[in-house]
């Protein structure tokens, strides 16, 4: 089987953003980075299928060529080769133009599964996943918290708002996947050794249209300074009152 | 501003809350308003539509559920309507199909926008960036703007009106296809649609003792519990419990977090509600910086008498 996983290299989620001079734009001074939170679901799921139904797992992004550090980490924990899309230009990308680049480039590898995350920890789009199945014309299944292959056609369970529903799917197909889905291992040393010699593929990204222009980047307006109405069950009354007669919501 | 065509999802024969706002969203732009509905049993949700501002009602008719298949129905209205927006709510199925519908039209999409706004003939959308830490404010060179709307931002519109119902062409059958769905117990509301939301942190020591806040949020009758991821990690929750960038967003009326200590990855989730209580027994936690009302002190304690008195408020009405 051959499984691609689609990662993204983002900021930390502890990162407290500023906006730079022009409004437009994330001050990059101190952003520290991180392979996007659900995209390590997305390579570990990867592995984990083909532990199961043997194949081959290439890690595929498009980002800047210090991407090779998160592309590495997925090396290391059992993935198999690593393709880098070189684009410097983070803030220039939409999801459409994200996605008609994988797809591109997937048509291109040729794949029978290919997973990203749910979200890009960074632009929370939410996106790419399910624009890049309408563009190939494959089964897409969202937000997955259980997976089951067999031969060309598998079943994926997705959390939805309602509860869980199951969908079943024929290969190739397009999975993003949510947190319950699995538990991401630590490479181990021996990994670590090991992603040193496997191959990684960097080459130019193809230019990309954004269909998208920032106006303003704002840090949203500071919430109106609170008040403690108290202490201990003593404040309750205070509190009802506080709900009911100022905030007007009881 | 000619059409927009909204995606109105629907439940008991009757549009969804989300799809309500999105409606609502659209008619507040001055646009003919199409709403679009799939599956069997749409046609009494799509004669509803009316009231909150469409002006027709496509149904697509299908016999299994296919995000897929959807999507391609629904770009071909849009297309046909030559509408100049798609919108849909940001629910579940909302966050599935609208992606693959603006891909089909060669448009990019806006998730999860909190504002929409009107520039003569352009639309300018406001919608947050690294889980609510910043808000971007975007226009759009595609011809079609397509976006999602995040649940409780957009006012339902009650417009008394009345919808012509039409039948689209049928679905064809997709690639991936709904099975089976496992309901949530007891018909709970989900955090993100909830106007009330009592979440609870590691403060609360166990897992049983959720039973607080369970019986907290019945005292409201219009709440859900949700979770710090703390305590999903724990296992005393479950992961469709939890608020925060890995989790859910929400912006409920009220937001009562309990225990909770206010991690910036938790705040991300939560800080558009449009009221936020905090109850902790550390003064220093950095949830009562956001918060509009705390209470200090042991929410064993405080949580009872809260019940207590909203149940007593609500008995008169
Ligand atoms: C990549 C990443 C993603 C994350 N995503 C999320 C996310 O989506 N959502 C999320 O919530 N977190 C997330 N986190 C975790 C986050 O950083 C915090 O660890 C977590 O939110 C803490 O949960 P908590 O407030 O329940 O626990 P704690 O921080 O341990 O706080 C417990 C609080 O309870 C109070 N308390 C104790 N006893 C009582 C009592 N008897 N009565 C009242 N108060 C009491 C304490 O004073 C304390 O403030 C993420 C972290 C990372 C690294
Ligand atoms: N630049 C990128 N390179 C590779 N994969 C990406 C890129 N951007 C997004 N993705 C994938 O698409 C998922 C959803 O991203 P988004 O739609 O931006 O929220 C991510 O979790 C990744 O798996």
């Amino acid at each position: 089987m051959k499984i691609i996983a689609c990662i993204k290299r983002v900021p930390t989620t502890d990162l407290q953003p500023r906006v730079a001079a022009d409004g437009k734009s994330l001050d990059a001074a101190g952003v520290q980075y991180m392979t996007s939170f659900y995209d390590e679901i997305a390579v570990e799921e990867a592995i984990k299928q083909k532990e199961k139904h043997g194949g081959e797992v290439t890690v595929l992004t498009i980002g800047s060529a210090e991407a090779s550090k998160e592309v590495r980490e997925a090396l290391a924990k059992g993935a198999d080769k690593g393709v880098i899309l070189v684009d410097n230009a983070w803030g220039g990308r939409d999801p459409l133009a994200t996605a008609k680049t994988l797809a591109g480039k997937i048509t291109e590898l040729g794949a029978d599964l290919v997973l990203l995350g749910r979200v890009g920890t960074d632009r929370d789009n939410a996106s790419v996943g399910p624009m890049l199945a309408a563009l190939l014309g494959w089964a897409c299944v969202t937000d997955v918290v259980g997976l089951e292959l067999g031969d060309g056609k598998g079943t994926a369970r997705r959390e939805a708002d309602a509860g869980t529903e199951t969908y079943a799917f024929a290969l190739p197909a397009v999975i993003t996947c949510q947190k319950d889905l699995n538990e991401p291992r630590y490479a181990g040393l021996k990994g670590i050794m090991a992603a040193k010699k496997k191959p990684l593929e960097e080459s130019p990204c193809p230019p990309a249209t954004s269909q998208v222009e920032i106006e303003k980047l704002a840090l949203p307006p500071a919430r109106k300074a609170g008040r403690i109405v108290g202490e201990g069950a003593a404040a309750v009354p205070a509190l009802i009152d506080a709900l009911r007669n100022e905030a007007k919501i009881l | 501003m000619s059409t927009i065509v909204v995606f109105v999802e629907h439940a008991a024969g009757a549009p969804r809350r989300g799809s309500q706002e999105a409606l609502g969203a659209a008619s507040a732009l001055g646009a003919t308003v199409v709403a679009v509905l799939c599956g069997n049993g749409a046609d009494a949700a799509a004669a509803q539509c009316g009231k909150f501002g469409a002006a027709r009602a496509v149904v697509l008719d299908a016999t299994a559920w296919s995000p897929d298949s959807a999507a391609i129905g629904v770009a071909a209205l849009v297309r046909a309507e030559k509408a100049s927006a798609f919108l849909a709510s940001a629910t579940s199925s909302g966050r599935d199909v609208a992606p693959r519908v603006a891909a089909l039209l060669d448009c990019t999409l806006f998730s999860d926008c909190t504002a929409l706004r009107k520039d003569g003939e352009k639309l300018v959308v406001t919608r947050p960036w690294l889980a609510g830490k910043l808000d971007a404010t975007l226009r759009s060179s595609a011809p079609v703007l397509c976006a999602t709307l995040r649940r409780n931002m957009f006012a339902v519109k009650e417009t008394g009106g009345t919808a012509a119902v039409s039948k689209g062409p049928a679905l064809g059958p997709g690639k991936a296809v709904l099975e089976k769905i496992e309901a949530r117990a007891g018909g709970k509301l989900d955090v993100a649609e909830a106007p009330v939301v009592v979440s609870g942190g590691r403060g609360l020591k166990e897992a049983p003792n959720f039973a607080l806040l369970e019986d907290l949020a019945s005292a409201f009758g219009n709440a859900a519990v949700g979770a710090s991821r703390a305590v999903v990690d724990a296992g005393w929750r479950p992961h469709s419990e939890q608020v925060g960038q890995t989790g859910k967003t929400v912006s409920p009326q009220l937001y009562i977090a309990v225990g909770i200590s206010g991690a910036i990855q938790h705040l991300a989730g939560m800080k558009t509600s449009k009221v936020i209580v905090a109850i902790n027994k550390d003064p220093e936690a950095p949830i009562f910086k956001l918060a509009d009302y705390g209470i200090v002190g042991d929410a064993f304690e405080i949580v009872p008498a809260l019940a207590q008195a909203v149940r007593k408020i609500k008995a008169q009405g």
